[in-house]
């Protein structure tokens, strides 16, 4: 290979036929990365720039150095498989930058509120200063946990329809493809559905714990159907046919061989599913309400939620909006904490048991 | 007993299953979950529908200040229209390439490990995306917002004036943060399946890597990128808070200046921000405005399911 060659280098000797085009070195993109934001950095300088002009230039320099400089050397198809290359790579970086930006910014602002205080004490009869989360995360607590209880049966159980005993028939055709459509309600029309469905029953103006929850219920049902469903897919058949062979009804099976094989899977999308719900925000404002102490009961009275109190510390404003804006940013690492542990540990359930699955 | 699978000669050699009231309540139970969930979806329907109804002769200060509901609903419906598809146009072609990026650029060992990282960014609950787009997002991107105004201010969609940074393409912007995950997810899938001998094969005539995605990869997975795409803009059009968080809402504002104070709401956001104040018919209005939400990203997502359906059958 001609890999070290100068440009120049191949074609004084075009006439000697070699088997191989002239290729850049490996280091080329590298390098005219470092012109073209060099270039940028010295213009933005010369020009008094701030960092955004200087990053944008240098990036439109590197689409023009590189292309131009293999097309001088390998020719267009080349050029244009680097264009794409650069293309491609600067999509995945600037698809980074909010990311890294949030979690910094979630970080380092809320990291200055958090203290004891802040996870123990609620926000009753607060107005300035100090005050904490403590009511909001029992209700986070609560709700998560009755949505859970109510979600988890019923989409267990749907899965093992669709997988075992559905297989084939039209009811579970359609049932799969409702869960899928289902996945995309938006998260303030199931919160809408709870307070339509429990005003009828308990009249108007209904704000409790528990309607958060059916409201949860309805965006979590379909994520464990389908994380149960794949992971009931996976269990190998041999299996079953070995417990009916030694004459265990196929509901034992179920219960007994089946779904012990595909618990690790199962966990993993239920703790995905309840991370999942437990940001959201949308349908808790609407049907749980805002209040200021701790509520341990969902059948009665409003209940604050973790997401509902960033919302609300932001949007009351007035003569306190600096403290109660500090708060939300505390409120939010928090928050952004919890979903990101539970996304943790989904992910390690998964590896732990994942040989169970067989593949 | 398993009466469709593949083997059903030999069970149905066996003189008829035997019938365990076990099997019986256990069929029942699932198969009562899996009706339970239809019902749900149903009933989500229903339920808006009956609260909504009485909105249909809403006018006046109970339709907030509109003379019928479709005055009322139009404008959100085109706020909520105008963002997502800025949210696409902005989260697309950026999905794509991180797509590609994970599933065919990255060396392997590495490539998994990115796709957990933009896993992430959808594992973000959307209030944090509302109050980082508010607070820091928006006072950042004021002064692009000017060099726009001052620059391109001949457009209509940077007429501006361009005094706050909470403006629809802020909203957009931080839609598009939230749509990405899903679209690359749904892509890089679709990508990945691409047969190994498609792909090889293309090498092997020479092509580069870029056309070697043009030639196969692209091709194969247009149907799956489509219904992805489709899904995104299902969430795009569902999604509350970063909105309701971000706007700086004009009241019944249709335009398509996209950096002026004056900005057209969304559905979803607007019932965020007056449920709370609502009243009597008020509250029917919002829960029809929801219903109208609900059809239409109900569409969209069953669109994009029967597209990927589709696509599923034909590959």
């Amino acid at each position: 290979m001609s890999s070290t060659i100068t440009p120049p280098g191949p074609r004084a000797d075009r006439d000697s036929m070699p088997l191989t085009n002239p290729q850049l070195p490996a280091l080329a993109p590298w390098l005219a990365g470092v012109i073209a934001f060099g270039l940028a950095a010295l213009t933005g300088l010369l020009l008094g720039w701030g960092w955004v002009g200087t990053a944008v230039l240098g990036w439109l320099l590197l689409l023009v150095v590189l292309p131009v400089w293999s097309l001088l050397v390998e020719g267009e198809r080349r050029a244009k498989d680097r264009f794409v290359t650069t293309l491609v790579w600067s999509a995945f970086g600037l698809a980074m930058i909010p990311l890294v930006a949030l979690i910094y910014q979630v970080v380092s602002k809320g990291a200055a509120v958090l203290s004891a205080e802040f996870l123990t004490y609620s926000m009753r009869g607060i107005l300035g200063e100090g005050g904490g989360i403590y009511h909001a995360l029992i209700g986070t607590f609560i709700v998560t946990t009755c949505a859970t209880i109510m979600s988890v049966p019923i989409g267990v159980m749907a899965a093992i329809y669709l997988v075992e005993y559905g297989k084939g028939k039209k009811l579970a055709r359609w049932i799969t493809f409702l869960v899928d459509v289902m996945t995309g309600i938006p998260s303030i029309v199931a919160g809408l559905f709870a307070f339509a469905l429990f005003t009828l029953i308990f009249g108007p103006a209904i704000r409790f714990g528990f309607g958060g929850a059916v409201a949860l219920s309805v965006l979590m049902i379909p994520i464990v159907v389908r994380a149960t469903e794949e992971m009931l897919k996976l269990v190998p058949d041999e299996l079953r046919e070995a417990s009916y062979a030694l004459g265990v009804p196929k509901w034992r099976t179920i219960v007994k061989v089946v779904l012990p094989t595909a618990l690790g899977g199962i966990v993993t999308g239920v703790t995905l599913a309840i991370a999942r719900v437990a940001g959201e925000t949308a349908p808790l404002l609407i049907i749980a309400g805002t209040t200021t102490s701790t509520n341990f009961n969902p059948f009665e009275g409003r209940m604050m939620t973790l997401p509902v109190f960033i919302y609300s510390s932001v949007t009351t404003g007035g003569k306190y909006a600096a403290e109660n804006e500090a708060r939300a940013w505390g409120a939010a690492l928090v928050l952004v904490a919890i979903v990101m542990i539970l996304n943790l540990v989904a992910r390690v359930i998964g590896r732990v048991f994942a040989p169970k699955t067989g593949r | 007993m398993s009466t469709t699978t593949k083997r059903e000669p030999q069970t149905e050699a066996v003189a008829g299953p035997v019938q365990r009231r076990g099997d019986v309540v256990f069929a029942g139970l699932a198969k009562g979950a899996g009706v339970l969930i239809m019902v749900a979806l149903a009933g989500v329907g229903l339920f808006l529908l009956i609260e909504g109804a009485p909105a249909i002769t809403a006018s006046g200060d109970q339709a907030y200040g509109n003379d019928n509901i479709v005055l009322f609903v139009w404008p959100l419906l085109f706020g909520t229209l105008l963002a997502s598809v800025i949210a696409l146009l902005l989260a697309v072609p950026l999905a794509l390439g991180v797509a590609l990026v994970i599933s065919h650029y990255a060396p392997r060992r590495i490539a998994k490990s990115l796709g957990y990282v933009i896993d992430l960014l959808a594992a973000i609950p959307s209030v944090v995306y509302g109050l980082w787009g508010a607070f820091v997002l928006a006072p950042a991107i004021l002064p692009s917002y000017q060099w726009l105004a001052g620059h391109l201010g001949w457009l209509p969609f940077f007429e501006g004036p361009a005094t706050t940074g909470r403006t629809i393409l802020t909203a957009s912007i931080v839609l598009a943060i939230m749509i990405l995950p899903i679209v690359t997810a749904i892509s890089r899938e679709v990508f990945a399946q691409t047969p190994r001998m498609h792909e090889e094969a293309a090498l092997a005539l020479g092509a580069t890597r870029w056309e070697m995605v043009r030639m196969t990869v692209f091709p194969y997975s247009r149907s799956g990128v489509i219904s992805g795409i489709m899904l995104g803009l299902g969430r795009a059009l569902g999604e509350t808070m970063a909105v309701a968080m971000v706007l700086s809402v004009g009241i019944g504002v249709v335009t398509v200046n996209l950096i002026s104070p004056q900005n057209p709401s969304t559905i979803a956001a607007n019932i965020a921000l007056n449920f709370g104040n609502a009243s009597g018919t008020k509250i029917n209005v919002l829960v029809f405005s929801g219903l109208v939400l609900f059809v239409i990203s109900f569409a969209v997502n069953f669109f994009g399911r029967w597209i990927a359906a589709r696509g599923q059958v034909k590959g």
